[in-house]
């Protein structure tokens, strides 16, 4: 699964991983690359255009490097899902050093329309990787345990 | 897997170099190695490399690519040297499989297949946004988090008889839910009772075959006899733990002294406060697992009244396969207290081993292996050879074979259904693109798996099911 945001190769991908899903965020800065690693998340759920921004949820995250903190990121999202049963349609990341400041709009989980697929449990560190690659553009990687 | 050389027929080893204290052994048949992913070989010789391993880093049949170790994977590590890993153990703290004896036979279910279907699907919530038939408050967050299944018998969640059939008849002595996070806490207050997502399900099954006459006999199992199979873990709470305490050793390795191969290894001293912070934290995981698999046994019991009012549905046996537990075993004769991580494995104790209800004594542990959806499941029975081979550790399930992205190319829900209807068995799930996810031909062939379980002596083939109905999470 894979989409084509607007805006200069800012995209999600999912990459394959035995039993769960890697993650996989492209954009023009880290923070860019982190909402969509995001957006790669809502997907393995439910298709993130079928989702409404009617509620949204605050982030702050502090960690010694972008790669913890795109785990950090990722579980905090994932918190956020369980506790409040929301799915999130858009993200909007800042990144200042080591700290992550985020906001994501959504909606509370409605089976029938939603259809959610499996639940997210944790971000790992199993093929976490971030960082520019050859085509300019900033990668965030990680495989999601559902 | 190019460095592997076979022992036995069953058998493999990637003797131990580089960094490796101890070898990689590998119980599998020759078409499994073969298409085992070379990140499973790479996850064992990492794990092989961890202080205080002893014997070797095992991986079972099943194995396939997981984070840290290989799901499949097996380790034991000494108390005073050794290590604890949340990767070791996973997200899913003790997830498992149980099942329950319906005293019922195969043709009176099926003739009231579908009614049976709905109940189940209306009593036990499944799949993503599903809350539990209660909420938890604090002070009973923290009993349960204490007594496990106890604590589910004791507010009316089944009856005692239930917790003799359960690992540590139900309760793991260490938890202490003053190191589990509120955060942790609070993930699970709603999720009690619950199945969650992904590969979890409930089944109904019938016994098609029996392989072990004297296992069968001793668990109660008969050709045509119908069970129902649970396979469920510690959700939010367990979740929560796992992701607190990975982060938490990979920022510590370091200063703990601890040169990991791979980030994702992350683990602690068991000396350490870290790591007995982490053990206390994930035995209370445990616990909710225990509790967990107890609530959903009562709804699936209620379920089956209303469908079936006289029956009982008495507990076979309940296991946990994401572990890690302070058990003794032997090692080059001398009986020795290790931390056994079970990643994706069951614990197989063979015949005679003291923990066991007197009736499996002289046949061994009940080893329940969850197929893929729609195809077989079975019994096998620990056998005397597991304890040297893998301290007595067997296979926990058929093992994916593909991606979930890639199920869902090769197959679309809805046809997964139908064709899984057309031979009398009943899916009922909240999601179709789940049904084709977990789509019985993205799992390894279960039977294969069993077989080099078998002839590696890990456990033996006890009796095969099939199913009817499955809620799928």
């Amino acid at each position: 699964m894979n989409s084509d945001a607007s805006g200069a190769g800012t995209r999600w991908e999912h990459f394959p991983h035995d039993a769960d899903v890697g993650m996989h965020g492209i954009g023009s800065t880290p923070a860019q690359a982190f909402e969509q690693a995001a957006l790669a998340l809502t997907a393995v759920v439910t298709d993130p255009v079928t989702v409404a921004e009617l509620e949204s949820a605050a982030f702050d995250c502090a960690a010694p490097d972008l790669e913890l903190l795109l785990v950090d990121w990722l579980n905090a999202v994932i918190y956020e899902m369980a506790i409040r049963q929301l799915l999130f349609a858009r993200y909007q990341v800042t990144i200042d050093g080591d700290h992550l400041r985020g906001r994501a709009w959504g909606e509370t989980v409605d089976v029938e329309r939603h259809r959610p697929v499996v639940e997210p449990k944790g971000a790992t560190y199993t093929a976490l990787k971030v960082g520019q690659e050859a085509d300019g553009l900033w990668h965030a990687r990680c495989v999601v345990d559902v | 897997m190019s460095q592997v050389q076979r022992r036995e027929e069953c058998v493999w080893e990637i003797p131990a170099r580089g960094g490796m204290r101890v070898p990689v052994i590998i119980y599998a048949d020759e078409t499994l190695v073969r298409a085992m992913d070379d990140k499973v070989s790479e996850q064992a010789m990492n794990v092989a490399m961890l202080p205080g391993i002893v014997g070797a880093s095992y991986v079972m049949p099943d194995a396939h690519w997981g984070y840290g170790f290989p799901i499949g994977g097996v380790a034991a590590f000494d108390p005073e040297h050794g290590v604890v890993s949340a990767g070791g153990v996973g997200f899913d703290i003790s997830c498992g499989v149980r099942a329950l004896h319906t005293g019922l036979r195969r043709e009176e279910v099926a003739l009231r297949a579908q009614e049976l279907a709905d109940a189940l699907y209306r009593a036990v919530p499944a799949g993503v946004g599903s809350t539990g038939p209660v909420h938890l408050g604090m002070d009973e967050m923290n009993a349960m988090l204490t007594g496990g299944a106890r604590w589910a018998v004791a507010h009316g969640y089944g009856g005692l008889e239930d917790l003799d059939r359960i690992e540590e008849r139900g309760c793991v002595a260490g938890a202490d839910h003053t190191v589990v996070s509120e955060r942790a806490k609070k993930r699970q207050q709603d999720e009690m009772g619950t199945l969650g997502s992904g590969n979890h399900y409930l089944e109904v099954q019938y016994v098609e075959r029996i392989f072990d006459q004297d296992a069968a006999r001793a668990y109660g199992l008969a050709v045509d006899d119908v069970l129902v199979s649970i396979h469920c873990g510690s959700r939010g709470l367990g979740h929560q733990i796992g992701t607190e305490f990975l982060r938490e050793m990979a920022i510590a390795a370091p200063s703990l002294g601890i040169k990991l191969p791979d980030r994702e290894l992350a683990c602690a001293p068991l000396r350490s406060p870290l790591g007995r912070t982490y053990l206390a934290a994930m035995r209370a995981g445990i616990n909710c697992a225990l509790a967990n698999r107890q609530m959903v046994t009562h709804r699936a019991r209620e379920a089956f009244a209303e469908v079936f009012p006289d029956v009982d549905l008495p507990l076979l046996y309940d296991v946990s396969h994401n572990t890690c537990k302070l058990e003794t075993h032997e090692v080059e004769g001398v009986r020795r207290e290790l931390y056994i991580h079970r990643k994706g494995a069951t614990r197989a104790f063979g015949p005679g081993h003291p923990e066991l209800p007197p009736e499996f004594k002289a046949v061994g542990q009940p080893v329940l292996i969850g197929g893929s959806m729609g195809t077989s499941s079975w019994v096998l029975a620990g056998s005397a050879d597991s304890e040297r081979r893998a301290f007595s550790s067997a296979c926990h399930g058929a093992g994916r074979s593909m991606s979930r992205h890639a199920a869902t190319r090769r197959w679309r829900g809805r046809d997964v259904v139908r064709e899984l209807a057309e031979r009398d068995i009943i899916v009922r799930s909240p999601g179709l693109r789940g049904v084709a996810e977990e789509a019985p031909g993205a799992y390894k062939d279960v039977t294969g798996v069993v077989e080099a379980a078998e002839k590696a002596g890990l456990a033996r083939a006890g009796a095969l099911l099939r199913p009817m109905v499955c809620i799928k999470g």
